[in-house]
């Protein structure tokens, strides 16, 4: 819920470089990262709390048909869910533009742009039989920067993963036997969100501070620095010096935060 | 072929671990995670607020709007697909018929009070782990209520009745009955009674002889997780 007296309270502070919480500009809330809580039933699994921020995502594994134009590659899909059980805000019904938009932007171009997965290795028998990960991640409690959470936790998920044991005759998935082989990720591509509020940049935003923003982007990056994925919203523009001052910033906290899965 | 021994080694009248914490959801008015073996159920509670659409509204009191899902990878097979699907629709209408008798909406009048039930993971008795954990999260937002709700699955397969019934149980061969009751554990009171399954009306009368003791068993846990959060 957005309050013009917090909204403009947070605004003046950090023109003067300081935050609500008390927090630098470009620090973070405390990380925590759980795996396996779904272990039971889904093949992977992960919760993510950043501050008051938590997600979970889960991994579940189906064979099927190989896309016409990729006989020999398996898929990814990815979805996100904002519940009504993690804010006033949210409303059930189908996917807002909200959801879609962190499944697509954060999770779906993240993995697929950066190469982590090589879908080649997804194929049982090419033609035929591949491999598709469904990627669910489910907002819990929503205290802001949802993005970077849900980057976090689907990476943690899949890192959690275990494949199903699939039986080739029988062509059926046995999913109460989970193999030892995991889904090899090749690259972790960490999305980290940047806020640009008057003219100061800030990572990590809480809810107050994303409804205190001009624009926003969100940089994904991999190991060398290079960027896998971008994606700008918020009503303000950015100029072309906003955007690499931002994508330094976000380089160098993804870096921190890949250590987080070493 | 007689039933003499549980597949996971459960005494007959044996919850499997049970444990409670509310105030798990911040931003909720009220929230509470319940487990019960592997099944854990995640409950939230907004409200009172604003009912649209308005031709639902009660002008004499508040109404409660439950909605039970199950995550997509929750499941113990293939990916549910998420949304509504007929047997959530009707879980959420038998958890808030399991609530209500309870619950003094009368100062809310025209107003929802919406109680959101995620399943993290699946074991059997996701229902019953639902209703118990909503039961909490209601308390939690500080409702007036007259008791909570317990609720929990027994079963009869052959000549045994089977307190908490088990995965392996609800697909048990020989076939079962499988009966998920909710009650007031002060009173004993009945608020969710299904079945599936073939019992005799001696059967049912040991069924819901158990069933009251296991309410009282959780009751207590439940008791104990608001303590905990509120009696420091």
């Amino acid at each position: 819920m957005s309050n013009g007296i917090v909204t403009s309270h947070i605004i003046n502070l950090i023109d003067k470089d300081s935050r609500l919480d008390g927090r630098k500009l470009d620090q973070f809330r405390d990380i925590k990262i759980e795996y396996g809580v779904s272990a039971k039933s889904a093949e992977g699994s992960a919760l993510v709390k950043i501050g008051k921020t938590e997600v979970v995502a889960g991994i579940k594994m189906e064979v099927g048909e190989p896309y016409p134009d990729r006989l020999d590659e398996g898929t990814i899909i990815a979805n996100v869910e904002l519940l009504p059980l993690s804010s006033g805000e949210f409303e059930s019904g189908p996917p807002t533009i909200k959801s879609i938009e962190l499944a697509r932007s954060v999770v779906d171009r993240g993995l697929r742009e950066s190469k982590a997965i090589d879908f080649k290795k997804l194929t049982i028998k090419k033609g035929e039989k591949v491999w598709t990960i469904l990627i669910d991640a489910y907002s819990i409690n929503d205290d802001g920067n949802l993005a970077d959470a849900i980057g976090l936790a689907t990476l943690a998920a899949i890192k959690d993963a275990k494949f199903p044991k699939y039986d080739e005759k029988e062509e059926k998935i046995d999913y109460k036997e989970k193999t030892k082989k995991g889904i090899e990720l090749k690259e972790l591509p960490i999305p980290v969100t940047v806020l640009k509020i008057k003219n100061k940049f800030i990572l990590d935003p809480t809810l107050d501070e994303e409804n205190a923003m001009g624009a926003r982007l969100t940089v994904t990056t991999v190991e060398d620095g290079r960027i896998c994925a971008l994606q700008k919203g918020g009503i303000s523009p950015l100029t072309p010096e906003d955007t690499e001052k931002i994508i330094e910033l976000a380089t160098k906290k993804g870096k921190e935060l890949r250590k987080l899965f070493k | 072929m007689p039933y003499n021994k549980r597949f996971d080694g459960r005494k007959f009248d044996e919850l499997r671990e049970i444990s409670a914490e509310v105030g798990v959801i911040p931003n909720a008015d009220g929230s509470a995670k319940f487990k019960i073996g592997k099944t854990i159920a995640i409950a939230a509670v907004y409200g009172p607020r604003v009912l649209h659409p308005r031709f639902l509204q009660d002008p004499t009191k508040g109404v409660l709007r439950c909605n039970y899902n199950m995550m997509s990878f929750s499941g113990s097979g293939e990916r549910v697909r998420p949304g509504p699907s007929r047997r959530s629709k009707e879980i959420s209408h038998i958890t808030e018929k399991a609530l209500e008798p309870v619950l003094d909406l009368s100062e809310f009048p025209s107003a929802v009070v919406d109680v959101y039930i995620e399943l993290l993971q699946t074991d059997a008795g996701t229902r019953c782990a639902g209703i118990t954990a909503a039961a909490l999260a209601l308390a939690d937002a500080g409702f007036p209520m007259k008791d909570l709700i317990s609720a929990v699955a027994v079963g009869r397969i052959e000549d045994k009745v089977v307190l908490d019934v088990s995965k392996e149980e609800e697909d048990y061969e020989g076939g079962m009955a499988d009966i998920p009751i909710a009650m007031l554990p002060r009173t004993g009171e009945i608020t969710l009674l299904q079945m599936d399954g073939l019992v005799t009306l001696n059967e049912l009368k040991e069924v819901l002889k158990s069933a009251k003791k296991a309410c009282e068993q959780i009751y207590k846990v439940q008791k104990d997780a608001l303590r905990a959060r509120y009696l420091k």
